[in-house]
């Protein structure tokens, strides 16, 4: 049976395992997410869920498995490529270029919708200006969006943490992703940051229609947002389903047990 | 969604009063020279810079021609050292390709040296930089695969090779010690570099090196503001990130060589025809180090601050010279035990590390010190 167009899952995952030097990180986990659906990633510390992003995203590659993102086998490209064809990320310890502004790191965001090349870039007038302008148009509807104006021209490097972990979902949300990969996104944020955050997350699935892809620690917030949850231990999916069906799952509770309790 | 630049760019958007830093446009904003003050301090600066012409002596302006070329050079250099964190020790290299290519292409096909009497600046130079160019896109697979300090060893193993090849083929370069001329500057049948009857051939080269670091600088500063100097940035600051952003690491070192080395070649090329002469061991460690100390000194990502710094060490020997006259223990006589060129690179050397420890961002960050202390007046704190 073979699933084309808008019933195709955007992301099969297979039967992937991922060892390093004798760790495995990855022992054949396998899971599907749908073109509407906010997936959600949980599991006790160093159980495989970065490993699991790292593979879809190209930075690891795993010994076994398929991974297919909208149809196309990713396993062999290179991160660069995988991002052209449209997964975004942001990451467990924010990867911002802290030097740059926020409104620069958002242009970084849009790299690969900008077409012009060293000359037309050299002379700047003409092709490099208007496409220029064209992303910073767009990145600014990214401020917008985010509510970020208060920061736009501050080095990013210089901002609260909470802002910081905004401005890197800004950037990954300029690259106009067909799938989204967040990396625990309300880690270490406050109340209030993180109902922002919620709120934000639930935006981008609704208004702006991208999958998203979490990992979170955040009990509540999983309930509360995500269509659909897996649970990984030790590398293992023990459990794939509802968020109330994955809470209350044998093995999950006792994989939580000795962790800190659920929810 | 509204795109508000598009309504905005036609039309010169107006400037209130009493609010300097107020845009109203992205165009506005995204102008290189974005502010009032900012316009008029480069405009003060190159009328200066004419006026040179006319005000100091001959010798004097050759100085500063020889800096104006270099600092072409050091743009260069900092473009991929400074703005996409590849170390080079290889500058010496590319300059020395550049100066070759030069002065072949606009020798005398009857002389002692290679020459193909193709004397039009308009064509030597952006050969020169073509040259050096290609031979950067071919040395930048070893960034792609060595990072860091390996990286700076094996460019560093360049210039050797660079030097062996240079010493050995007399019929290129003339040979050691000898030497050969340099490129002839020349457009369209209007010399350069002979004496006129308004100006003297050190004030037309002077003058020409001005125009054309103008036009090099502002090029780079137009790469660096592009998508792809944010690349640049984001491949030297997170390489990882950049990937994820859809940076592709290969293709931009390989641009980052590219134009790093065009800039290069055409420094080498410019260099020598304010001497007219060049022989092959100029081009040694010692002159990778000098361009490495301009952007340190300078300032490591500014094109401005390559700039400075490049003026700085080119204007810096001719000063400790003057000075080492009034100095009972320094000499120029290259036989004594402390003569003025190990002072000079003993200076060099303590530069770079006074300037590593106390200045990171270089003669460039000196100058936004001073500023921020005047935007502050009469608060100084
Ligand atoms: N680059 C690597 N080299 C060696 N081992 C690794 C590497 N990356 C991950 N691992 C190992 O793989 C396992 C899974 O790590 P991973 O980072 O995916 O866990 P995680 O579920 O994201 O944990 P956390 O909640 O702490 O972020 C861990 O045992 C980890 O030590
Ligand atoms: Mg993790």
């Amino acid at each position: 049976m073979t699933a084309t167009g808008q019933d195709r899952p955007i992301v099969e995952f297979d039967d992937v395992h991922l060892a390093f030097a004798g760790v495995k990180a990855i022992s054949g986990v396998s899971f599907h997410v749908g073109r509407r659906e906010l997936f959600a990633v949980i599991g006790p510390n160093g159980a495989g869920k970065t490993s699991i992003f790292n593979v879809l995203s190209g930075v690891y590659r795993p010994g076994q498995g398929t991974v297919r993102f909208d149809g196309t086998d990713v396993l062999r490209l290179r991160p660069h490529a995988i991002a052209e064809l449209g997964v975004a990320r942001t990451f467990q310890n924010i990867e911002l270029f802290a030097n740059l502004t926020v409104i620069d790191n958002l242009m970084l965001g849009r790299h690969t919708h900008i077409s012009y090349g060293v000359p037309a870039a050299l002379a700047w007038f003409g092709r490099a200006r208007r496409a220029e302008l064209a992303a910073r148009a767009a990145a600014e509807d990214i401020v917008d969006f985010l509510e970020l104006e208060a920061w736009r021209t501050y080095p990013v490097g210089l901002l609260p943490y909470g802002v910081q972990k905004r401005v890197e979902l800004g950037r990954a949300l300029a690259m106009q992703p067909k799938l989204l990969l967040l990396d625990e996104p309300v880690a270490g944020m406050n109340l209030e940051e993180t109902e922002d955050m919620a709120r934000f997350v639930l935006d981008i699935r609704d208004e702006l229609d991208i999958p998203i892809i979490m990992v979170e620690h955040d009990m509540g917030l999983v309930m509360d947002l995500a269509d659909r949850v897996m649970a990984v231990d030790f590398g293992e999916a023990i459990a794939t389903g509802t968020p109330s069906e994955v809470q209350s799952h044998p093995d999950v509770i006792s994989a939580y047990l000795g962790q800190e309790s659920m929810s | 969604m509204s795109t508000p630049a598009s309504t905005t760019s036609q039309r010169r958007p107006q400037r209130l009063p009493g609010r300097p830093d107020m845009f109203t446009s992205y165009a506005e904003n995204m102008r290189m020279l974005n502010t009032t003050p900012k316009r008029r301090s480069v405009a003060a600066l190159v009328v200066v810079a004419v006026a040179v012409t006319f005000v100091v002596d001959d010798p004097t302006l050759q100085i500063f021609a020889l800096g104006l070329a270099a600092s072409i050079g050091a743009i260069g250099l900092n473009l991929v050292t400074g703005y996409c964190g590849q170390v080079s020790l290889g500058h010496a290299f590319f300059l020395a390709i550049g100066a070759y290519t030069a002065a072949a292409l606009s020798g005398d096909p009857d002389g002692r040296t290679i020459g193909f009497g193709i004397t039009n600046i308009l064509i030597w130079l952006p050969a020169a930089g073509i040259v050096a160019g290609i031979a950067g896109i071919l040395v930048a697979p070893l960034a792609t695969r060595l990072r860091g300090l390996y990286l700076a060893i094996v460019t560093l193993g360049l210039v050797f090779l660079g030097e062996h090849i240079f010493n050995e083929w007399d019929e290129l370069t003339g040979g050691p010690q000898v030497g050969r001329e340099a490129a002839v500057p020349e457009l369209f049948g209007f010399s350069f570099d002979e004496n006129g009857d308004i100006l003297t051939g050190d004030q037309k080269i002077y003058l020409l090196m001005l125009v054309l670091l103008v036009i090099f600088a502002v090029a780079a500063r137009n790469l660096t503001r592009s998508k792809i100097g944010r690349a640049f940035h984001a491949i030297r600051d997170r390489d990882l990130a950049a990937s994820i952003m859809g940076v592709q690491l290969a293709k931009y070192k390989t641009i980052a060589f590219a134009v790093s080395s065009f800039y290069a070649g055409c420094a080498g090329a410019l260099l020598y025809i304010v001497t007219g002469f060049f022989d092959p061991t100029a081009f040694n460690l010692l002159l990778s180090v000098q361009y490495i100390a301009m952007i340190l000194i300078g300032g490591v990502a500014t094109i401005s601050g390559s700039i400075l710094g490049a003026m700085f060490i080119t204007l810096l020997p001719p000063v400790t010279r003057e000075l080492a006259q009034f100095l009972p223990l320094l000499t120029t006589d290259p036989s004594a035990s402390i003569n003025i060129f190990i002072v000079e690179g003993v200076l060099y050397g303590a530069l770079i590390i006074g300037f590593l420890l106390f200045e990171p961002r270089g003669l460039f960050g000196i100058w936004l010190r001073i500023r921020n202390y005047w935007k502050a007046w009469p608060f100084t704190y």
